[in-house]
Formats: structure tokens, C-alpha cells, sequence
């Protein structure tokens, strides 16, 4: 019996050894933003999975979308320098950023509002797809459906702000089979020309796919992060699944950035968890990571939060995305005259039957 | 009097002095070069760029969405092409944005044949232009109007394009651009970099001052009864010969420059086709849906019963390219006689 009582005693003392040891302390994050961050990625994913919900009952024609960015986005939205014009961060982002613009301040019924194509979306005006966002007073720049024109964009605005001096970056994001299109490969000679670096931090999110066309079929080199390198670029490969990586190399990242005026690189391996888009099903798929709910995991392990406080966080953004479809839902369309406005600033006129 | 491409450098150089103009980019259009016309000689915001013409445009997208006025240029519209993603995009920025992202940005490139270029040095892209929806379009033909619409281009808040007819780089005008000195080789004194070393060259610009065209509005520039013809760019000045050439034969033509392709002044071709009941559209883009057509197209519809002969398009002949030979390059774009010999056609029917 002692000497059972002495092996259970050195059990427990080695297993709390063992839990100290492997104590998670996420980098050094405060437990206020490590919460922050499962909430900005439990929010995004709700509104994601409620767009998909939209489509799939027939309120909208499609859908695009970042389920499976969370980790990677979250962050990136959170250290931004949010605001307007040249003293403020410029995002350049491709069509999975639902987290990254919530992060910063965009609101669901806003996202909402783009899916369901009212006259009251701010981004299109009823206009573009999902995901397709445009917020001036971000500067988040329009997404394009066209892949990859929006790197070279983003050097042009790190043009602009190294000018203005206030320390401000450039950052662009898209995916890694768009890597082929030769505007990713203008952007790496643009970035970083001796002498005239940019401050431009450029991004891709690898999620292994290309619709669906898989990596291996597209790609020959062994990082994409090694493009960058040939141009004497700060480049890393991180996991894009776990946000408190992606932070803190984030973080690093932009210092660098806003210290040298120098351009870095970052690949995100993610996931993609609803396949491409809403022409291939937007289907959970099985076989790739969650990062959401693995970081909720992870959270409640360390006694961050509890089951029950982490089930209300999804409840009470499922409340608020719901509450956000019904409003966008009984708002109006836009008009068939609002075809002509803003092809022109000021709606200068543009239809030659008027000329 | 300054040359176009003379004028085009002042311009810019006004716009950098009094519009805040931040960026003249694109390649060899910095130190030490200046441009292959010498279009940019001697600008302080003049930079060279990459080679690389979706970079160009990307760059000075961003530049404009910025908030910064540029001026990019390609270094010929025969290599533009790879470039039309990035041009359809920067058109439709400020719709796709509901309103939010306006581009101040201008574009110029060289246009067109007229000197032995071959085939990647001929290329017209004004019908190509034409389609670009969200951009302004113009065409100048002499110096004075390359000054004043490269300057509305640059005050616009619209992605704008300046369409250079290169065989008209050298071609002097027959009006002063305000501040202009009179006397041509003081200006080259002035503001043309010397041969060889330029690396210790400043130009010394004259006082110009602000003179803008307004988009949308053509101009007269032979007055005549019988037949309308529209052009703009090179082919202007050939229309405005054969008009002189055959008023001696008693034809009274009537040439409309345009000017500006998109806005395009209908007001005034339907004026002058309502006096006329003729009219010949001539461009050297090719023929195949092109501007011309629509503006042909449009006669006929609005215009159908005041109309004394059809409506008919002289342009480029729909092949893949321009010949270097000269017999090839004079028979795949309008010739005078070839203007000439339509104008007399059209002139003959009679309905």
C-alpha cells in the first residue's frame, strides 16, 4: 500500500511536471487577445457558414469565402494600422478575407449585403460576389475576381506611402495557385529593386488547391517562399492554421516592414474547409484542419475559457448573423438606372446615347 | 513651335510644377534617355520602371488609389496588350467600388504607323481603347492639343489614356502653347537635352501656362458642305491635305478632329452630317469593329433619312500586323489616295 502510494505520488508529480513543461503560454500573447482572437475567428466562420446557408437557400446566386483562413486572417486584421489614407495600412486581399475585414471593423450585415446583392452593400452597391469588399475608410482596395492583378496594385500604394514617410505598409494576399500568374512575379521584382525597396508585406495563403487542381500539379519549387528568396526578400513559410504563429510572424513581419522600408514575404499554409467556391458544392469537407475549433481546443485546454463560455461566443454570433440576414433581407435591391452610376466620378455621364 | 513631343515634356513639366503630378514612370523614361521620343526629357518626377508592362499599370494603379496623380507610360501600344486585365480592371475600379475608389491615372502610349515600324512598332489601339469602359480616351494632332488634353487627362479623376501618334513626335504645330517662346531653337536651347553627356543637364523650361481641352468636343478644322470626314491622330492632318487637295477640284469637304474618342463629341459629327448628308470615318486601326463603325453605326440610326450616300469606314485592314516594306505598310493603312478616291465615291452617289 506504501509503496503504491509512493508511485502514485511520483506519477503525479511527473505528470505535473510533465503539464507544467507544456504549459501553453501562446507566445507571450496576453489571455485578453488570445480570446480576441478565437472570438474574431469563431465570428468569421459563423458568417461564413451563414453566407453558405444564403446560397444554398436560394437567397443568393454565389458563393466565395475564407472558411479555413481564420487563422491567418484574424491576426493580419488585428495588428493592421486600420484607418484612411496614406498614414494607414493599404490591404490588397483576394477573396477568402472575411476574417481579415471583420478584424478590422467590418460588420457582418455589411457582408451580408454584398452576398445578397443590395443597394445598400457599401463595398459593390449590389454589384460583385461575396468577399468582394471595398472599404475606403479601411483602405481595404476593391477585391478582384481576377487573380493576382492586386500585387502589383500593392506596390503602387507602398510607392505612395514610403513617399508620405509615416510608416505605413502595403499588404496583399492570394492564393498559391494564382502564383503562376505573372503579376505575383511583378510584384517580387517591383518590391524589391536595390535601393528602391517597397513596404510592402506580400502574402500568400497555400491551401494546397487550385479550384481543383492540386498543388503538385502546379507548382515545381519547394516553397513558394523561395520565389522570394531569389529576390533577397525576408521570406518565411508559417502555419497559417495556428493564429498565435501567424501573430506573432505578423507582427515581426510588419516591424521589419515599417522599420526598413523593406518588402518581406510570408506563405500561410491553410486550409480550405467548403472547397472553392459554391460551384464545387461549398461542402464541409473532412479531410483538412479546422483551425478554429482546433484553437478552441486549445484555449479551453489551458483554462482560457470554458465549453459552455466558448458555446455562447458561436450562439451569440449566430444571433447577430441572423438578426444581420433579416435586416439585409427586406432591404431594397439596387435600380436598373443604377447601372450608369460611378462608371465616371461625380456620374459624369457615360452613355453615349447622351452625348 | 514646339513639337509634339516638346509639348507632351511641358505639359508634364506644368503638371509636376502646378498639379501635384507625383509620378512620370514607365521603361527608359527617366535619366538618362528621357523617353524614346524624348517625351520626358528633364522631368524631376520622371522614373525609370521594370521592364514589365503589368507592373507598370498594377503600379501606377496603386499609385492613383493612393490618392497620388501619375502619368505611366508604355513604351508603344504594340506591347500594351498584356497589359488589358490590368487596364479593364483599373476601368472598373471605381464601379466595382460603388463609387469608393476614383483613379486619378494617365496612361500614354505611342500609336500607330507612319514610320516604317514593322510589326511591333505600328500598332493602333484606339479601337481597342474604345472598349475600355471607365476610361477616357484622346487622340491629339498637333502639339498644342497634345499640351491641353495631356493636362485635362491629368487633372481628371478618371483613369484617363493619351494616345501618342508617333509619326506626329516631330510634326510642329501651327499654334503657341501659352508661355511658349516663338522661336523654335531658343526652345531646343531651352529644354532638349544635348547629345552625349547629359548627366550634368537641366532644362531651363519656359513659363507655360495652364491650357486644357476639354474632353468630348471635336474640332473644325476644315469647313465644308459637300462631305463630313472624322479623324483624329495621324490621320487627321492626311484628311485635312486631301481636303486642300480637292477643294482645287471643287469638292467642299468639311474635317471634324475629334479629338477625344471617349467622350466623343456626337453633337458635333451630327451637325456637320445634318448640313452635309455625307460622311467618311478614317482611322488606321483595323477595320473589323472598329470606332469608326460604331460612329457609322450610329449615323445610321439616328440619322438614316438626312443621309445622301451610306456611311462608310476607312481604317486598317484587318490583318494581323503591319508590313516593314513600305509597299506592306502603305496597303494595310488609308493613304491619302485612298481617303481621296472615297471622298469622290461617296461625293458621286446619289440616292
Amino acid at each position: 500500500m506504501a509503496k503504491a502510494k509512493k508511485a502514485a505520488a511520483k506519477a503525479a508529480t511527473k505528470s505535473a511536471g510533465k503539464s507544467q513543461n507544456k504549459k501553453d503560454n501562446f507566445g507571450g500573447l496576453d489571455s485578453k487577445t488570445v480570446l480576441q482572437i478565437h472570438d474574431l475567428m469563431v465570428k468569421s466562420r459563423v458568417l461564413e457558414e451563414r453566407l453558405i446557408k444564403i446560397y444554398k437557400a436560394g437567397e443568393a446566386f454565389f458563393w466565395i469565402g475564407g472558411p479555413g483562413e481564420e487563422a491567418w486572417g484574424v491576426p493580419l486584421g488585428m495588428l493592421a494600422r486600420v484607418g484612411q489614407g496614406l498614414a494607414y495600412d493599404y490591404f490588397h486581399l483576394h477573396y477568402r478575407c472575411s476574417p481579415t475585414v471583420l478584424a478590422m471593423g467590418v460588420t457582418m450585415l455589411d457582408s451580408i449585403r454584398l452576398m445578397l446583392n443590395r443597394a445598400t452593400d457599401p463595398s459593390t452597391g449590389g454589384r460583385n460576389f461575396s468577399n468582394h469588399y471595398a472599404f475606403p475608410q479601411y483602405n481595404i482596395a476593391p477585391v478582384t475576381s481576377t487573380l493576382e492583378v492586386q500585387y502589383p496594385v500593392a506596390c503602387g500604394t507602398a510607392h505612395a506611402q514610403k513617399r508620405f514617410g509615416k510608416k505605413a505598409i502595403s499588404i496583399v494576399t492570394g492564393g498559391d495557385a494564382g502564383t503562376a500568374e505573372g503579376d505575383f512575379a511583378s510584384a517580387l521584382i517591383l518590391a524589391s529593386r536595390k535601393g528602391q525597396e517597397l513596404p510592402v508585406l506580400i502574402t500568400v495563403q497555400n491551401n494546397k488547391w487550385g479550384i481543383s487542381t492540386s498543388y503538385d500539379g502546379q507548382h515545381g519549387e519547394t516553397e513558394i517562399a523561395d520565389r522570394a528568396r531569389a529576390f533577397n526578400i525576408k521570406s518565411r513559410v508559417i502555419n497559417g492554421n495556428d493564429p498565435i504563429e501567424t501573430y506573432l510572424a505578423l507582427q515581426e513581419d510588419m516591424e521589419y516592414i515599417r522599420k526598413t522600408g523593406k518588402p518581406a514575404f510570408i506563405e500561410a499554409h491553410v486550409s480550405r474547409l467548403y472547397g472553392h467556391s459554391s460551384a464545387s458544392g461549398a461542402n464541409p469537407v473532412q479531410d483538412e484542419i479546422d483551425p478554429v475549433k482546433q484553437f478552441e481546443k486549445r484555449i479551453i485546454a489551458a483554462g482560457l475559457i470554458t465549453e459552455a463560455k466558448a458555446k455562447e461566443v458561436w450562439t451569440g454570433y449566430e444571433e447577430e448573423a441572423l438578426k444581420a440576414t433579416e435586416i439585409a433581407r427586406l432591404e431594397k435591391g439596387p435600380t436598373a438606372e443604377s447601372i450608369w452610376d460611378h462608371v465616371f466620378v461625380g456620374n459624369e455621364n457615360a452613355d453615349w446615347r447622351k452625348f | 513651335m514646339a513639337n509634339m513631343a516638346q509639348a507632351i515634356r511641358m505639359a508634364l513639366h506644368y503638371a509636376e510644377t502646378n498639379y501635384d503630378l507625383k509620378d512620370v514612370f514607365g521603361e527608359d523614361v527617366g535619366a538618362p534617355l528621357g523617353g524614346v521620343f524624348t517625351a520626358t526629357q528633364g522631368l524631376k518626377t520622371a522614373w525609370n520602371s521594370t521592364l514589365d508592362e503589368r507592373g507598370i499599370i498594377g503600379m501606377a494603379t496603386g499609385i492613383a488609389m493612393a490618392g497620388d496623380r501619375c502619368v505611366a507610360e508604355i513604351q508603344f501600344a504594340d506591347y500594351i496588350f498584356n497589359t488589358m486585365d490590368q487596364l479593364k480592371s483599373a476601368g472598373n475600379t471605381l464601379w466595382c467600388s460603388n463609387g469608393n475608389f476614383p483613379l486619378p491615372m494617365t496612361v500614354m502610349t505611342p500609336v500607330g504607323a507612319g514610320i516604317r515600324g514593322s510589326v511591333y512598332h505600328s500598332h493602333s489601339f484606339d479601337a481597342w481603347a474604345s472598349r475600355l469602359t471607365g476610361w477616357k480616351v484622346v487622340m491629339p494632332s498637333n502639339p498644342l492639343d497634345a499640351y491641353g488634353m495631356l493636362l485635362s487627362c491629368i487633372l481628371d479623376p478618371n483613369p484617363c489614356l493619351f494616345l501618342k501618334p508617333k509619326a506626329l513626335m516631330r510634326v510642329r504645330g501651327e499654334e503657341l502653347i501659352p508661355g511658349e517662346p516663338s522661336d523654335e531653337k531658343e526652345l531646343k536651347a531651352m529644354i532638349d537635352a544635348p547629345i552625349g553627356d547629359r548627366s550634368k543637364w537641366k532644362p531651363k523650361w519656359p513659363k507655360v501656362g495652364e491650357y486644357l481641352v476639354p474632353f468630348g468636343k471635336g474640332k473644325i478644322t476644315r469647313e465644308g458642305n459637300q462631305i463630313t470626314v472624322v479623324s483624329y491622330g495621324r490621320h487627321l492632318l492626311l484628311c485635312n491635305e486631301v481636303a486642300d487637295q480637292l477643294a482645287a477640284e471643287g469638292y467642299s469637304v468639311e474635317v471634324i478632329d475629334l479629338r477625344s474618342i471617349f467622350p466623343y463629341d456626337w453633337q458635333m459629327i451630327k451637325t456637320s452630317i445634318q448640313k452635309t448628308g455625307r460622311v467618311l470615318f478614317v482611322n488606321e486601326d483595323t477595320e473589323v469593329t472598329n470606332f469608326g463603325e460604331h460612329l457609322a453605326y450610329r449615323t445610321t440610326t439616328e440619322l438614316f433619312y438626312e443621309l445622301m450616300a451610306p456611311p462608310r469606314v476607312l481604317a486598317g485592314k484587318n490583318i494581323p500586323g503591319i508590313g516593314l516594306a513600305p509597299v506592306l505598310e502603305d496597303a494595310s493603312v488609308p493613304q491619302k489616295h485612298d481617303i481621296a478616291n472615297l471622298i469622290r465615291s461617296i461625293c458621286a452617289e446619289i440616292p
